[in-house]
This record gives structure tokens, sequence and C-alpha cells, in this order.
């Protein structure tokens, strides 16, 4: 399956209604939180207050014996799973065993007939705690002698002696920076630090649970993967997977965050302890306090070049703060520091411990904290330099065949492309604005393939449901029913993408590493190929020609000498032909192309407030082909604003007892559309070979460049280099006051 | 917990002496977060939006009269205020959203004594007075003597302000408001900067300066507002010389805190930046009054 | 538990309910009458989600006490529609791509309408101020923006 390389397309790449988009503007889509079954119970949860301690007792007898409370759980009601078992944390951070490991863990939760029963019940458990010292920073963490965050935790890719606050060591290294350092005409080393930030989806964690007497749970959730959900559900509770059986709800955004769970096995304990259906749904404030984040970082990084602009070498350092239990931030993050060829490269990432929320991942996790800091250096370079911002990058851009940071080479990619793109844009070649600044930036991320399903069924009417595993987060059925209406040839809207779940679909990867369209793509479009293959074949019959004699084009049957014989008719006749008409396919997909971006941003600053207000923005980013622009335009805007967020304002902030003192939407201060311009776009297409229409997932690297976009023009703006995130207005007053 | 909804201030007044410990509210952006936030509930909810006269906006004999309880959404959107007091129109309409704005009130502004409230600083540079229902009648105190620190106000359980008044500015008079946020909106004000000037010809004859956000309380700035009176005012408006005494004072007079909107060192220096801005803005407005 | 029985129109017909009395307007309209259209996104009128029409003036029904609703007129964005026939903010917010994950959408079709309403004709900075109280963490607003604005166009037309 080769992509061509400008290929004309019916379906693809136009911009029909999403399919899914009815039922969302008149309210109708069904969320998690928007579904009750009869006799549900609502639940709340006992939550640390301290960072680290040790739970010496727990007493829910008061709480048991509450108005309407009909089970209460903790963590002995619960299995202890072995360290080395791969949902060992999840199964500690959804419900604490002897030792809490962060403000905001979940200790005990509580089923009752109202939410306000429940919340009543769970203030009542009482809970004796022996304080343990708590560390709330990565270079706590990474001290010498520093206590331990979590006892269990072991060090992962490296030979390891016991329980270390470090998740993770991951080294790449190629040439002798050292010597390509003392041959630069310039070396530049900063060191940069970003906060820990949330993904900031609107829907708050929502599950229903239903404990059948037979044992067998019916769980409605909203997630990005509902067989993880089962996967992971099951693991927790001690249970074969195939008890569970998952429905998926609409999806209110994840961007990563969803990728885990948090509520769905304690939903079940306690709907298996009072006999009853059971509906958890978190608050603002539990969401920010106990789910999510992305690491805080700090990285350093050493670039040299020569005079004419060619980066010869790069020393990196990046420290992830990965939260109370492991997280692969520090092997990821490595990987993503290198869009260009450095010769010499040296890089070590870490993820160390911290008694704050696990951590999860956000849109091309770890990305974003290394390209802050390589791409602010690159244009500290460039202006040393005097050369332009764009063309020191495409000097050094990687092509096709350049080595990754870890070595392998890229396949075909689209960087310079999408350096072109900006370089040519409109935006690029305007004149800054009077009183503005410029700043250019850029980023990529891998993407995956892994596991997907589709089931295509032609219907009786001559209209196709395409069934698939992968949750929507984006828009991602649209994109199925136009690659799969391209295949068959009949009209989009003559398609109805479903997804399906863990009993009427097969298993299917979480949607996460911009894999939907990619990879699920790959499986509706084989599912489909196998049915053209089919209608042919029950074309032959009816026509009475021999199959090799039929052709399939634009949704009809075509063979010499015959009237031309549309699908409808070939459905209509599926019974006397050899019965229904479908078509399953699944894979593990491998060959997903990366995508890399280059964003552009205008932005001034008040030098006497600090405060930034961006004024036009422009980003290029490379989808392969868009199988649906819209949605990738969406992908591309939102994975920006939400970069811009990460920038400008976006933070935890803790007190000394670890305690977050911004938990809502209040003080958590995620962009408002008020804080935004237009945003932008050029799709760049540089088709992925690997894919039959030649996609590249879009969904992750939209948030990589802004972070140093902005910073750049920061500096550009007031000849001042921003090295923590976020840049919110205090920082900038008080860096423009050690001018 | 439970409503209740009086028409009068009578009925307002009863319900609180017979329910120890309930609250008033109007329009509750307050409460229910702090709700949420684990804060116990009272016994009984009063809402005052069922009283007309919390609900009325007159103008009568050279003074302004708003209900307590009016929408600020109302109060933006009168022409006659909006002319008559701009600063605190202003002000009044940046707390929060649209949705806030058609809940949010002076009444509930003042009353819930944040140090950031957005309309306090501009109706004490106004010199607003607040009508308070008490346990058998009515007394009226200045405005400024409400809140006593965070979250303190000087009314005592069951009492609850009915009403402002506002007497008509004097010709050549002119105020605004600023405050500093780091998003463009939905944000509690880092520090805000009220300020009034009346010129009488080329010369300001009153000024009166007040900060939100920098201390427990709305705070006065009276080096600024002693800096201003007098002061020249010309085409070109303030004189630099005065906007830096502005500007030193009101950074001066701060008295703030370290927190999750904002460090003490940058309260203090945008105070300054602030103060001197809106007392430009005012003393144009002001001109052109006069 | 004590409820208070509460009457009011919520989209064109009278309902009633029964509530207690802390609970908010948001959780009687999703639980009592089964209209989930409007979402909790934060409880505390930070994000929009939860947006309805309370006497035709935006406000978020989380912050709004039921038995406040006696006697008022409510409408949620289940009330937008004419039967099969879309709000022309829907419909643009449809062809424009303006939702993703959608769970905002609701409350954006709400204050969307009540800005319309009071301001048929706004430029983008007020579109984007008139909208700050909705929070959208998937589009990044500009799609948003395009739709009213295109909305805006529609109405305008429609009234000539």
């Amino acid at each position: 399956m080769t992509a061509t390389e400008n290929p004309t397309y019916t379906w693809v790449g136009t911009r029909p209604i999403r399919h899914d988009g009815y039922d969302k503007v008149v309210g109708k889509a069904r969320f998690a939180a928007d579904l009750d079954l009869p006799g549900q119970l609502h639940t709340a949860y006992l939550r640390s207050p301290h960072p680290h301690a040790r739970i010496l007792s727990i007493d829910t007898d008061a709480a048991a014996a509450m108005p309407g409370v009909r089970a209460v759980v903790t963590g002995a009601d619960f299995p202890d799973l072995d360290p080395m078992n791969p949902n060992f944390d999840v199964s500690v951070n959804v419900m604490a065993r002897d030792v809490v490991l962060y403000n905001g863990h979940a200790i005990a939760a509580v089923a009752a007939s109202t939410r306000a029963e429940a919340r009543s019940a769970a203030a009542a458990i009482d809970v004796e705690y022996e304080l343990l010292p708590a560390i709330l920073s990565l270079d706590e963490s990474t001290a010498d002698d520093a206590p331990l965050v979590n006892e269990n935790n072991i060090t992962r890719f490296v030979e390891s002696d016991g329980p270390s606050n470090l998740a993770t060591v991951n080294v790449n290294e190629r040439g002798d920076v050292e010597a390509a350092f003392a041959d630069a005409d310039l070396v530049v080393e900063r060191e940069f630090e970003t906060a820990w930030v949330h993904q900031g989806y609107i829907e708050p964690h929502a599950c229903v649970v239903d404990v059948g007497p037979d044992g067998r749970a019916d769980i409605w959730a909203s997630s990005q993967g509902h067989f993880m959900v089962r996967a992971v559900t099951a693991a927790v509770l001690g249970w074969e997977p195939s008890r569970i059986k998952v429905t998926p709800a609409e999806i209110g955004g994840g961007f990563g965050g969803k990728t885990t769970i948090y509520l769905e096995p304690v939903a079940a304990r306690l709907s298996e302890k009072s006999g009853r259906p059971v509906k958890s749904v978190m608050s603002r404030d539990e969401v920010l306090r106990a789910t999510g984040p992305a690491p805080a970082a700090k990285v350093r990084v050493k670039i040299g070049a020569t005079s004419d602009g060619d980066l010869t070498a790069i020393e990196g350092w990046l420290g992830y703060a990965v939260g109370s239990a492991n997280d692969f931030a520090g092997l990821v993050g490595a990987m993503s520091v290198a869009s260009y060829k450095f010769p010499n490269l040296k890089l070590e990432a870490i993820g160390a411990l911290t008694n704050t929320p696990k951590t999860a991942a956000y849109r091309a996790p770890s990305a974003p904290h290394a390209a802050f800091a390589v791409e602010s250096v690159i244009d500290e370079i460039a202006q040393q330099l005097d050369l332009d911002p764009i063309e020191i990058r495409l000097r050094n851009a990687v092509v096709e065949g350049d080595p990754t940071a870890m070595g392998m080479p890229h396949p075909r990619i689209g960087f310079v492309e999408c350096l072109e793109a900006i370089r040519d844009s409109e935006h690029y070649r305007s004149p800054v604005p009077e009183g503005a600044a410029r700043g250019i930036g850029t980023g990529f991320w891998f993407n995956i393939g892994e596991q997907s399903s589709a089931t295509v069924n032609v219907n009786e009417d001559g209209t196709a449901t395409v069934i698939t595993g992968s949750p929507d987060i984006g828009g991602s059925r649209a994109s199925m029913a136009l690659m799969a209406a391209e295949e068959l040839g009949i009209d989009v809207y003559r398609i109805t993408p479903v997804v399906a779940g863990t009993e009427t679909v097969g298993f299917t990867d979480i949607t996460e590493g911009s894999r939907a369209t990619f990879a699920t793509g790959m499986a509706v479009v084989n599912a489909c190929r196998e049915l053209v293959e089919d209608l042919k074949a029950r074309a032959a019959t009816i026509l009475g020609v021999e199959a090799e004699a039929v052709d399939w084009v634009d949704g009809e049957a075509v063979a010499d000498g015959k009237d031309p014989l549309p699908l409808a008719a070939i459905a209509a006749k599926a019974k006397s032909t050899g019965g229904p008409l479908t078509e399953t396919a699944s894979l593990n997909a491998g060959g997903a192309g990366p995508s890399f971006a280059v964003h552009c941003c205008d932005l001034a600053v008040d030098e006497e407030t600090g405060h930034v207000e961006i004024l036009r923005y422009t980003t290029a980013q490379d989808a392969g082909t868009a199988i649906h622009p819209s949605y990738v335009e969406g992908q591309m805007q939102g994975g920006t604003a939400q970069g811009i967020g990460w920038a400008l304002n976006e933070e935890y902030v803790y007190d000394d007892e670890g305690a977050m003192q911004n938990a809502g939407f209040l003080d958590y201060r995620i962009p408002v559309a008020s804080d935004l311009p237009m945003i932008d776009t050029i799709i760049v297409e540089v088709p992925n070979p690997a894919h039959p229409y030649g996609v590249r997932g879009v969904g992750e690297t939209g948030i990589v460049p802004p972070m140093a976009t902005i910073a750049n023009a920061i500096t550009r703006a007031t000849s001042v280099r921003m090295t923590s995130l976020p840049m919110s207005p205090p920082k900038i007053l008080e860096r423009l006051g050690e001018r | 917990m439970k409503y209740a909804a009086p028409t009068t201030v009578d009925d307002a007044r009863s319900l609180l002496a017979d329910n120890p410990g309930s609250r008033v509210f109007a329009g509750a952006t307050d409460l229910v977060p702090q709700f949420r936030g684990g804060r116990p509930s009272p016994p009984l909810l009063v809402d005052l939006k069922h009283i007309d006269r919390l609900m009325s906006l007159t103008h009568e004999d050279g003074q302004w009269t708003v209900g307590a309880a009016l929408p600020t959404s109302q109060l933006t959107g009168n022409a006659g205020f909006t002319a008559a007091f701009p600063g605190l129109a202003e002000a009044a309409g940046l707390i929060g959203s649209d949705q806030i704005q058609n809940r949010s009130s002076l009444g509930g502004n003042l009353a819930n004594a944040s140090p950031a409230a957005d309309s306090v600083p501009a109706l004490l540079v106004n010199g607003a007075q607040a009508v308070v229902a008490t346990a058998d009648g009515t007394r009226t105190v200045p405005a400024r003597d409400i809140a006593t620190g965070p979250g303190q106000t000087s009314l005592a359980e069951g009492e609850f302000i009915i009403e402002f008044t506002l007497a008509d500015p004097p010709a050549g008079t002119g105020e605004a408001y600023l405050r500093m946020i780091p998003r463009s909106e939905m944000d509690i004000a880092i520090v805000g900067a009220a300020v009034r000037l009346t010129v009488d010809g080329a010369a300001v004859t009153d000024a009166r300066v007040v900060l939100g956000a920098v201390a427990p309380t709305a705070v006065s700035v009276p080096d600024a507002e002693a800096a201003l009176t007098g002061a020249a005012l010309t085409d070109g408006g303030l004189d630099d010389a005065t906007l830096a005494a502005i500007a030193d004072a009101a950074s001066t007079v701060c008295n703030p805190i370290d927190d999750k909107r904002g460090t003490i060192a940058y309260r203090r220096q945008v105070a300054g930046v602030l103060a001197k801005r809106a007392a430009a803005i005012a003393a144009e407005r002001a001109r052109n009054g006069a | 538990m004590s409820r208070t029985h509460v009457t009011c129109t919520v989209n064109g017909d009278e309902v009633d309910f029964l509530a207690a009395d802390d609970t908010s307007l948001l959780d009687a309209l999703r639980e009592e009458l089964g209209l989930t259209g409007a979402k909790e996104g934060c409880g505390t009128g930070d994000c929009g989600a939860c947006s309805i029409l309370l006497d035709g003036r935006l406000n978020c029904s989380c912050l709004v006490f039921a038995p406040e609703a006696e006697g008022r007129d409510i409408v949620t964005v289940e009330g937008l529609a004419d039967g099969d026939h879309l709000h022309p903010l829907q419909q643009a917010f449809l062809e424009g791509a303006a939702l993703q994950c959608g769970v905002c959408t609701p409350g954006f079709l709400v204050a969307a309408k009540a800005l319309l309403d009071e301001n048929p004709d706004p430029t983008e900075t007020e579109i984007r101020y008139g909208l700050a109280g909705n929070l959208c963490r998937c589009t990044g607003y500009d799609k948003i923006v395009r739709a009213v604005q295109e909305a805006a166009v529609q109405l305008n037309g429609a009234g000539k």
C-alpha cells in the first residue's frame, strides 16, 4: 500500500458535516455523565490532605451508618498486585493502600443514594496518618539522600539496585560532542524549566458501572480507549477482562489524559458491594488534584554552531518530574529533541518521582518541554549569528534518511516543506507590526500505529456502516466515513460511522499518539477493499460474467456490455448471492509517519505589566494527507491554543504541604476566546508512504512549538530571554526589571 | 439548606432573625464555589432578588440609587449610569463573564469582602453610601466601612445591604478603573486601581485614588490624591512628574501578599502603573466632561 | 429529605419538578427533567458548559439554585432548534466544524445565541469577549468565532 503523490480523490480531502455533529449541537450526544440507570447510587471520595503519609488506620463505620449510604470501599477492597505488574501503579493510584503518595490521592469512596449523602459520609471517614517527608520538586527528588517518594519504584531501562526516585534513565549519544564544542564558532548553553500543566479537558472523568448478580460488569465510560478500560479495570479488581463489557460514551476531551483510568474499578467494587448501579463523576477540583498533569521539567541544552549556522553538536539533560509513580516521559523526552542533523549528540533524560499526582500523557508527551529548550537556544544562535530564524532551521533540518536522536533513520518527512510554507507565507513575508515582535518555533512527534479493528457492513438499502473501536476525540468518525466513501465509491452521507463497545468490535488500542485516522483508518480501508472484492464477485454472479471481468468504479460494478450495477442493487440481492455483505479487518499498524510543524507568532509585550498579547499566529503542519481538512485544522489550532496556555499562564501552584492552590478553572488559567487571535493554518501534505491515503497523525504535534515560538518573540520584543514557563506577567516583569 | 425568596425588606429581616446563621445572596457566584470548596452550608439561603428595592436603579434629585442585588449587566446596560460613572460601570462590567454579569451585583461584590473585588475601588472613589438593613431599621454608612478584611465585614448577623447611593459627580469629573489580570477575561484582579478626578479649568481640584487586591481591603492612596490635587492639566494630560508621583505613592501604600495570583513585588510595581494609567484616563474624561 | 415543588417553563413547555433547595438548576435540568444538554465542567461558573437562558438572560445554571427557577422561562440547548429546523448557529457550528469533542458545544451555542440576541452584528473582538465565559479546550476558538460570525450573517440576512 503506497500513497501516490498528488492524487485526486472524490471524498478524501472534502469537508462534510461530521456524522455525529447533529447530536452534539442539539444536546442529544451522550457523554458518560449523561447516562442514568434506575436505582443508581452516587459516589464521593475521601482524598488525602497530605502529600506523603502512611495510613495507620481507616475507620469507615460512622460513614457506613449514615443516611443513604450503601457501600464504602478502601484500599483493602482491592487485591495487591505485584509491583512488577504493568498495572501496579494504576492500581495504587486508583485507591491508596497503606501509603498516600500525593495530596488528592484517593483513600476511600462511598456510594450513597444522593451525591450530598455520599459527600457527607466521605467526610465522616476517620483516617489516622503518620506523616512522611514529601518531595515536591525535581531538585528535591534527585538530591543526594533524598527520601523515597514511592518505595515500590524501580528505575527502568538501567540496572537497578533497589527502590529509587528515578523512574527512567535514558541516554542517547553519537559522535563526540566535546570535540565539536571545542571546534564550534559559537556555543550557547541555557537551562529551562517548565511547570506541571493539566490537559484541561472540559468533561470531568465519569462512568456508570453496573455489576450484576452473575458478577459481570457493564461499564459506560468516557475514555480514549474502552479496551484499555476493560483491561485495566479487570487488572485492578483481579478479574478476567471478559467479565467486563465497556460501552464507550462520547468523550469530552482527553488529550492523553484519558488514556488511563481512575474511577471504574472503584465504582465496580461499590456496585458489587451494594448490588446497585453506581455513577461516579469527578468534580473539577478532583480532576485537577488527582488526574492528569503533564510533568514539570528542567532542561539544560548546549548547542554548538559554525559561524555559517551549521549546528554541529547538542548536549542535553532533560529531567521530568513525573509525579508519584512511573511514567515514560524521560524515555520519550530524549527522542523528541532532535529535529536537526546534529552530527554530534549526547542526551540524557530522566524521569524523577515527586509526591504529586501521577502524571499522564498530554499531547506529544514530553516533547513540548524539550522543544521549548532546543528551539529557544537555536533562536538565540540565529540572533547571535544574525541569521534568519527560518534559514538556520532549513539549513539544519532533518530530511528522509537523517538519523533520529536514537539513531534510526527518519522516513519520508515534511519538516523542510513546513519551514518553507511559513517562510513563504503572507504572515512571515509581511512586516512585523509596530510595537510587536515575531517568533518562530518548530516541533514534531513520532506518532504511533498499534492495533485496530474495523468492520464494514453493507446494509440492504445500499448504505454502509463502518464500525471501529477508536473513541472519537476530534472528528475521527468523519475521517473513517470519508475513507470508506472513497473506497466504496458511495456518498459519505450514506455511510454511518460507529464507535462500538468491547463486545461488538475487535480489539482496538487506545486513541493516542495520533493513531486513529492512521491505524484504524487503515483497518477501515482494508475492510472496504475486501468488501469491494466481494461486491465484484456478487456482481459477476448477478450479471453472469466472470469475476475478473468486473471493475468497481464510483460505487458501481462495471463490466463490458452490461449496465452498471450500483452498490444498492447488489445489496438488495445479497441473500441470493451469498448472504450478508460484511468484512472485518484488523492489524497492528506500522509506519506511522512523524508530523512536523512550524509556528509563527506576532505578539506585543506590555513592558510595564509584563502582559503578553498574541496578535497573530500561523501554523504550518504536515498532515501527510488531510482526510477531513477542517478537523486537521482543528487539531492544529487546538494544540496551538493549549501550547499558548502552557507558554503564558498555565501552572500548578502548590503550597508547602503539596496542596494545589489553584484547583479550578478560575485560577488554573486555560486560554479563553479573548486571549487568542484567529489561528491561521497551512496544511502541508507530504504523504506518508506507509498509509493507503498517506495519512500522518496530526493530533500531537501542534502543542510542541508554541512555547519557544512565544519565548522567541518575547526575546525579540524585549531583549530578555525567558527560560521559565509559564511566562506569566509577574515572571516577565521580574526579568524586565533585571535588564 | 433551605431557600427563601422574600419580597420585602421586612420579610427578609424576619427570616434572618428567625434563622440564625442564614446567608443572604443575590447571584451566589461566590457562595456556590465556597460551598463546593467545603464551607459549611447555612440553614437558610435568603434570595434578595425578589425585593424590588434591591433590584432597582433610579436617578432622582442629583442622586443615583443602585439596588444591592441588581445584576451588574443591568447597571452597565443603563446609558445614564454609565455616562455618569464610566469607571464604576467599567469595573462592574469586569466582574466575570456575561454569564456572571447576569448574577453579580454591587452588593454581593462588596459584602463578599474579597480584597480583589473589581467594583469596590470604583465605588469608593465615588463616595458611595451603603444603606444597610439592620435588625429593626436601616442605617447608612460609607461603603468604605463595610469590608474590614478578607471575607470580613462590619455587617452584623442578620444585616444586609439594601442599596447604594451615589451623588451626581460634579461637573468636570472623570473616573476610571483598570485592573491587571493574566488573561484577558475571567480572572480575579491581581491589582485594581480606581481614580476619580474633578478639574476646574486647567487644574485638578479633587482627586480620589483607591487600589484593590493589594491590601486586606481596598485602600486609598492619600499621597497620590495629594499629588493630583492642584496638578496642572494640559492638552497633553497630566505631566510626567505627577504621574510618577502617583505611581510611587500607589506602590508605597500597598500591603500585598504573595499568592497563586501574583507576588508582592509584582503587585507593588503594577499598582503604580495602573494608578498612573487610570489617572491619565480619568483626567482625559474629566477634561472632556468639563 | 424535603424537596420543593418548582414550576417553570423550559424550552416552551410548562414543566414541574421536585428538588432539594440546595440543588443547582443544572442538576435539576439534567436529573429531574432529563435535559442533559447542559454539562457540568466546573460547577463554579468558570467554564460556561452549563449555560442556559433564564428569562432570556445568559446564566451558568450551576450557580442558580433550583427553587430560583419558579415561574421563570428557561431555554437550554435542546430548545434552540425549531423542530427539525436547526438554529442558524447550530447549522454554522456543524458546517464550520466548530466542535471537536462537543462537550462545551451546548454552552457555546446558548451563549452565542444570547450574544447575537443582544448584538446582532458583533465584531470579532466582541464575539471573543462575549464568549470568554465559555471554555473550549479542543478548537482554539478559531472555528467557533467564525461560526458565530457566519450565523450572524445568516440571521441578519433572514431578517431583511
